[in-house]
């Protein structure tokens, strides 16, 4: 290709920069990295040190060292509250996500008519929009004339059980389990979607020699569909907690943090403390201290995966 | 894809178990649109009866016209469309400028900086949330629409899939170009971007619908009907109307109404657009 080639370090040297394109690249990179700058470095940053303030905008922000973080983690039995919450979003939502979307995506991928029509039905949550999916589950889970009360009193009838529709949204036993369920419904579409097509990359080969093993159709799913899924597994599994840590429309609109703050969540807390109470400090403690969860949960995660993550040999990591 | 299966293939009962297993899921899946619509369409005295009915009678049209004239959802309308055109074009162009230097020219510091660009991306929005907030209200920005544009009109992941994606590209496409004596900016122009479509339309869709449905941001920057999007629209029509389920359910299917028809007839580029961005363009 060029003439340097004799010499390897010339020409990556002369590959890692060309003088001439150093300024236009500049220019290229320029309206990415102003916003960059003043509207995510920047703000990380002053966040950061925000956190060690007391501003609530009016008056000048007054120095608090690490106050704000301590208050939060010995003093503040809402935030407990609020971690309580989130933790126990974080473990119905991603593992029911999981196993409904792949239950979903393997019934699917049966070969069967209609697979374009399920999936259109089961991926249209997804593109709703949440505070209207909100709305709609708060008056479903209405406890006199929500449809979903409606039939557990019909059932209750019916078969002489002596079982009650509970009140969803004014109890706080089951505000969460209606939060999880909104959740699921929304979301199962897009786990399903992606299990999918991680599913049509699974050679049929290794289903026709387990077939021959006489292996049965748990067996198959056991030992080959799940290894073969499992780098979608953890994907899916990182990025839902990531959303789960980040839960908020669906507590805001719904049950507003209710009731008795059983669905208050971190994020809802950082916007109560910011934008309710005009505590800046605080609600950028808060986010601190949620980035620094999701930080840690995410570097477990990985390393976890290598005990059951099963990689194609030669397959990206 | 595997395509769908061949006309005559094969129908067992395992399959038919399969089915009704499947519809009875889509009824759980639909039920939620069904209730929104049927209520949206019932007279007050028709929603506080028991046992409810999934079928409005008689239907009720009028609560259609009630919602629209107790909160403008025409301009909430206006304003969704408006930010999310804006926030896609602009994020698009200074995205995929941006990826291009990072996957195509050779300048001081390229790896340092996209590490610093990759080493945010683990940050979530709400850290950077309060600070936005200050400046905007600091710029007097707050309740307009440059505050919920600008800061929304950047996104490191954008850089991130469209660098991944143009690296695809045989550079020999773009050598040959400048050979002829084309400018990088051409290059990027009529080169690069025509042979990215299919990672631009996913983009396009993914950061649509991403800004059309945002919630929180809008949530906390706008503050009069002028700016409001529909989600925060929608939000404040209940924290007005709290107990008119029929308005609310109307308002609800308004707010719905334009993605789903648009979904319902382009279910395939919404699926692979949101798949694809966001499985990060694997």
């Amino acid at each position: 290709m060029t003439a340097s080639a004799s010499s390897q370090t010339s020409v990556s040297r002369w590959r890692r920069y060309r003088p001439d394109q150093q300024w236009e690249a500049y220019l290229f990179l320029l309206p990415s990295f102003a916003g960059f700058l003043i509207f995510v470095a920047i703000p990380v940053v002053a966040s950061l040190a925000l956190s060690f303030y007391n501003w609530n905008l009016l008056s000048p922000p007054e120095f608090a060292g690490l106050e704000n973080y301590s208050q939060l983690l010995t003093n503040d039995r809402v935030f407990r509250k609020v971690l309580f919450n989130t933790f126990y979003f974080i473990v119905t939502i991603v593992p029911l996500q999981l196993a409904f979307g792949l239950l979903l995506a393997v019934a699917l991928n049966q070969g069967m008519r209609g697979l374009e029509i399920y999936r259109l039905i089961y991926f249209m949550p997804v593109v709703t929009t949440i505070v209207a999916a909100a709305l709609v589950f708060q008056w479903f889970f209405n406890r006199d004339f929500g449809i979903l009360a409606a039939a557990i009193w019909e059932l209750a009838a019916e078969t002489g059980l002596p079982i009650r529709p509970p009140d969803w949204l004014n109890d706080p036993d089951w505000a969460k389990p209606a939060v999880v369920i909104l959740t699921l419904w929304k979301n199962t579409g897009f786990t399903m979607v992606i299990y999918l097509a991680a599913l049509q990359g699974v050679p049929t080969e290794l289903y026709d020699a387990a077939k021959v093993d006489g292996a049965s159709p748990w067996q198959r799913f056991r030992f080959v569909t799940f290894p073969m899924v499992s780098p979608t597994t953890f994907f899916l599994m990182v990025i839902q907690m990531i959303g789960a840590f980040q839960l908020f429309s669906e507590a805001f609109v719904m049950t507003q943090g209710g009731p008795a703050q059983a669905t208050l969540t971190i994020v809802y807390y950082i916007y109560q403390m910011a934008f309710e109470f005009q505590r800046m400090g605080r609600g950028a403690a808060v986010a601190w201290v949620l980035f620094i969860f999701i930080f840690i949960f995410t570097l477990v995660q990985t390393r976890l995966q290598r005990r059951w993550v099963h990689y194609e040999a030669g397959g990206e990591s | 894809m595997r395509p769908e299966a061949a006309p005559g293939a094969t129908f067992n009962k395992g399959h038919l178990l399969l089915h009704a297993a499947l519809i009875l899921g889509s009824v759980g899946m639909l039920l939620p649109f069904g209730w929104m619509l049927a209520t949206s369409l019932k007279s007050p005295p028709q929603i506080f009866t028991y046992p409810p009915s999934l079928v409005p009678n008689p239907v009720v049209w009028r609560n259609y016209l009630d919602t629209v004239q107790a909160m403008p959802f025409g301009r909430f309308y206006l304003n969704s469309l408006f930010v999310a055109v804006s926030v896609t074009t602009l994020q698009i162009l200074t995205s995929s400028l941006a990826a291009f230097a990072f996957a195509r020219l050779r300048f001081r510091g390229r790896e340092a900086l996209f590490l610093v660009y990759l080493a945010t991306l683990m940050i979530p929005f709400h850290v950077t949330m309060i600070p936005n907030f200050i400046l905007v209200r600091y710029l007097r920005w707050f309740d307009t629409f440059y505050a919920l544009i600008v800061p929304t009109a950047f996104s490191v992941f954008a850089v991130f899939l469209l660098r991944q994606y143009f690296r695809g590209i045989p550079v020999e496409m773009d050598e040959a170009a400048r050979m002829d004596g084309a400018s990088s900016f051409r290059i990027w122009a009529q080169v690069i971007m025509p042979l990215s479509g299919p990672v631009l339309a996913a983009l396009t869709i993914f950061v649509f619908l991403g800004s059309w449905n945002d919630f929180l941001w809008p949530l906390v920057v706008s503050n009069s009907n002028a700016t409001r999007t529909i989600p925060v629209g929608l939000a404040t029509f209940r924290g007005q109307y709290n107990t008119d389920w029929h308005l609310l359910m109307a308002g609800s299917v308004i707010a719905l109404l334009p993605v789903l028809l648009v979904y319902v007839f382009a279910q395939k580029r919404f699926v692979e657009g949101i798949t694809l961005s966001g499985m990060g363009g694997r």
